[in-house]
């Protein structure tokens, strides 16, 4: 099996169990306070370690290109409380933009 | 559910172009379109999807792709507890409903507060994820025809999604604390580990919260 097909069949099964744990599994059931509060900090830990790398990383290289100025539109857009939609067109377009120019 | 639809048209458009865009950068990590578009029906998950073809298009391998992808969405585990108590019926309708929960959903429907609306979760869910699998398709049997995904800024606007969900994620000082901690410890692991672990070992961060609690 080639790798794609491998990461598409496990991330799929992963995935769909995890999103199963609660509605499913837990349902009444309390998790420890302590756990439970580790779990939710994972998202936060995880989302700002791929503006990183989605924002400076080339392979194993830090780099400063237009990506950077697509997540300064971004920030703006948020700060502005623009919708989601928002936000991703002017990360999209700002990036496109000094691309063109540079 | 027709609320939650209602809710989540404006960000239809947005759901379809980033399926596109993960189609065409399917393609570009070696994924074929089958493979791109199940990924998508199944795991639909946007950023656990950019992740794994980011790393295994970077020539990592595809155990660090399945890692950084699954520890992504281990975030689904608590997010569906927040809202464990508010679906209804048989085992199986409770599993098919719970793969509907996606961040966009989960977070206009009021997830993780007493006002939580699972139909809205629903009618968002099923709007994104026609917008998602279809976007996914089209990306990827035009990825060719389409080019290169970054020269129309695609990249930058993943960035800049990524900075919304994060920013939605930074409710107390402890998140905010977690985040940056994460940050400095992906930004300082880039040079030295293959692509997937720096996102891996920012997970590390969340013993910041050990700390404070």
């Amino acid at each position: 099996m080639s790798d794609a097909w491998t990461a598409v069949l496990v991330v799929g099964a992963g995935t769909v169990l995890l999103k199963s744990v609660g509605p499913v599994g837990v349902a009444h059931r309390r998790l420890p306070l302590r756990v439970d509060r580790l779990l939710e900090l994972i998202a936060p830990s995880i989302l700002a370690a791929l503006v990183v790398t989605e924002t400076f990383a080339s392979g194993r290289s830090l780099v400063l290109d237009a990506r950077l100025a697509g997540v300064a539109a971004g920030i703006v857009a948020v700060v502005l409380r623009a919708p989601l939609w928002a936000v991703v067109v002017a990360g999209g377009a700002a990036t496109a933009l000094v691309r063109l120019v540079s | 559910m027709r609320r939650g639809v209602r809710v989540a048209a404006p960000l239809f458009p947005a759901a379809f172009a980033l399926g596109a865009s993960f189609g065409v950068l399917a393609r570009t990590a070696h994924f074929g379109a089958v493979a791109a578009v199940v990924m998508s029906a199944t795991t639909f998950a946007g950023s656990a999807q950019v992740a794994t073809v980011s790393v295994l298009g970077a020539g990592g391998g595809v155990a660090a792709a399945v890692a950084a992808a699954l520890l992504l969405n281990a975030r689904y585990a608590p997010i569906g507890i927040t809202i464990a108590s508010s679906f209804r019926g048989s085992i199986l309708r409770r599993f098919a409903q719970a793969q509907l929960v996606v961040d966009e959903s989960w977070a206009l429907a009021g997830g993780g507060t007493p006002r939580f609306d699972r139909r809205v979760l629903l009618g968002v869910g099923w709007l994104l994820w026609v917008g998602w699998v279809g976007g996914t398709a089209v990306g990827a049997l035009l990825g060719q025809a389409i080019g290169d995904p970054s020269a129309f800024g695609l990249d930058g606007a993943f960035a800049a999604l990524f900075v919304a969900l994060l920013a939605a994620q930074l409710t107390s000082r402890t998140r905010t604390a977690v985040a940056v901690v994460g940050a400095l410890i992906a930004a300082l692991l880039i040079p030295f580990s293959p692509p997937g672990v720096p996102i891996i070992a920012a997970t590390a961060a969340v013993l910041v919260g050990l700390r404070r609690a």
